[in-house]
């Protein structure tokens, strides 16, 4: 066997590496805002006074979390155009990582809701403020701050998952990689490298949201 | 003449379906045996030690499973074994969880209260027996909601050994959808199919979680 590494293709192809990193984080952006905003509706039907709308929320969480993202979105890629959806391969994608994301962001706002105690709320208005203010500062803030770890974590977890996305070519660093890879046959060097761009960018992500937590955050709980 | 979805192509689907559980069960034994040394390595006490397996468990949390798992397959195929798909994806698999269930179970060998590791050490007892006898019964039990969710996401997770080929749950699925040009249907039993196999699981470790909890309480 005499294969020896050649990384130049690597180099060669970093412009379009370095443009699927951009679609990879505009993916996981975009699915974790249609995510986000499953999340909030879904927590508003979790507590609603109609037993079959409960139920619905409960069988789409539970559903969503126990099958794989893989056969969801290949499910959606054929559904989406029987509902008169004719999109193209990455807003499929976006529309995959929303739904797949929300299922699990409807337990994470749901935990942060439930996180904050009657008598915080009670104590707000006995010292004066009123109702806006104690929304923002006793509801809001500390809701936002016990669900910022699970949340941003999300949001990491959903950008990794968005690789799976290259099963449909959507644009995004996989499929990039993909096409790199049956030009150049440098499988292994391929996917090597891009392993670490991943890596990459979960790291400065994680080092984002930690600077983000440590200037909004950071002031005692007691 | 297009087939359409019968009993062949569920008998089809249901061979998958073995082979997804088979992938599932050698990853997990092989990942709990390579993760039981990671989780002790990343608690040895020796700081070099530690810090490596550390970069170890986050070079696996930070990347995408498809990406290990293409890694693991061109990079065995370099190395000139001719090794079977199963074989390739399996290690690749393990290789994940290793890093997965050593993350999880470092936690609940942190989690036991530092007084039993010093009670056990007044007693005499040796680093082995102390782990064997003292810590980690109490840290499998702290760890098994975890260690659950973590198997939910492997039985998940093996369905991307279809996009190198190997023929398990999801990839019987595209080969019969691609028959029988019905991929509602096809993917709806296919997602069934995970469904059952995960969601029992879900909720053993929803309610252990529970009632651990509960235990905490007291």
């Amino acid at each position: 066997m005499g294969y020896t590494l050649d990384f130049s293709v690597v180099w060669q192809a970093m412009p379009a590496l370095l443009w699927g990193c951009v679609g990879t984080l505009g993916l996981a952006l975009a699915g974790m805002t249609l995510a986000m905003i499953i999340g909030v509706a879904g927590v508003a039907a979790r507590d609603s006074k109609a037993a079959w709308l409960r139920a619905l929320v409960i069988g789409f969480v539970e559903v969503v979390r126990n099958t794989p993202f893989l056969v969801q979105i290949f499910f959606l890629f054929f559904a989406l155009p029987l509902i008169g959806l004719k999109l193209n391969p990455t807003a499929t994608a976006i529309i995959a990582l929303g739904v797949n994301g929300g299922a699990y962001a409807i337990e994470i706002i749901r935990g942060g809701v439930q996180s904050v105690h009657k008598g915080q709320v009670e104590a707000g208005y006995a010292l004066g403020l009123h109702k806006g203010q104690v929304f923002r500062f006793i509801v809001l803030k500390p809701a936002l701050r016990a669900i910022y770890p699970s949340l941003t974590g999300q949001f990491i977890m959903l950008t990794l998952t968005s690789s799976i996305c290259s099963a449909v070519s959507a644009y995004e660093l996989t499929s990039v990689a993909q096409r790199i890879e049956s030009d150049t046959f440098r499988s292994f060097e391929v996917y090597f490298s891009v392993t670490f761009l991943y890596l990459a960018i979960s790291w400065l992500l994680m080092l984002g949201f930690a600077v983000i937590s440590h200037r909004f955050f950071s002031y005692p709980t007691r | 003449m297009t087939p359409h979805f019968g009993l062949p192509e569920f008998g089809f689907l249901l061979r998958g379906l073995q082979w997804t559980v088979l992938l599932t069960l050698v990853a997990f034994a092989g990942g709990c045996t390579a993760g039981l040394a990671v989780a002790l390595l990343r608690t040895c006490g020796h700081r070099g030690v530690e810090w490596i397996t550390r970069i170890y468990i986050g070079i696996f949390q930070g990347t995408p499973l498809l990406l290990q798992l293409f890694v693991v397959y061109y990079g065995l195929a370099l190395t000139g074994l001719k090794l079977d798909a199963f074989v390739a994806v399996a290690i690749g698999f393990t290789v994940n969880a290793s890093a997965f269930l050593g993350e999880i179970w470092r936690g609940a060998i942190q989690a036991v209260p530092r007084g039993q590791t010093e009670a056990a050490m007044a007693l005499g007892l040796h680093y082995s027996s102390r782990m064997r006898d003292i810590v980690l019964p109490q840290a499998i039990r702290i760890s098994l909601p975890a260690t659950i969710g973590y198997l939910v996401q492997l039985i998940k997770g093996t369905s991307l050994a279809a996009i190198v080929g190997f023929i398990e749950l999801a990839r019987a699925g595209q080969i019969v959808s691609n028959q029988t040009f019905q991929p509602l249907l096809v993917f709806g039993v296919v997602g069934a199919m995970y469904f059952i196999l995960c969601w029992p699981l879900s909720w053993w470790g929803s309610r252990m979680e529970a009632r651990l909890a509960l235990a905490s309480q007291r």
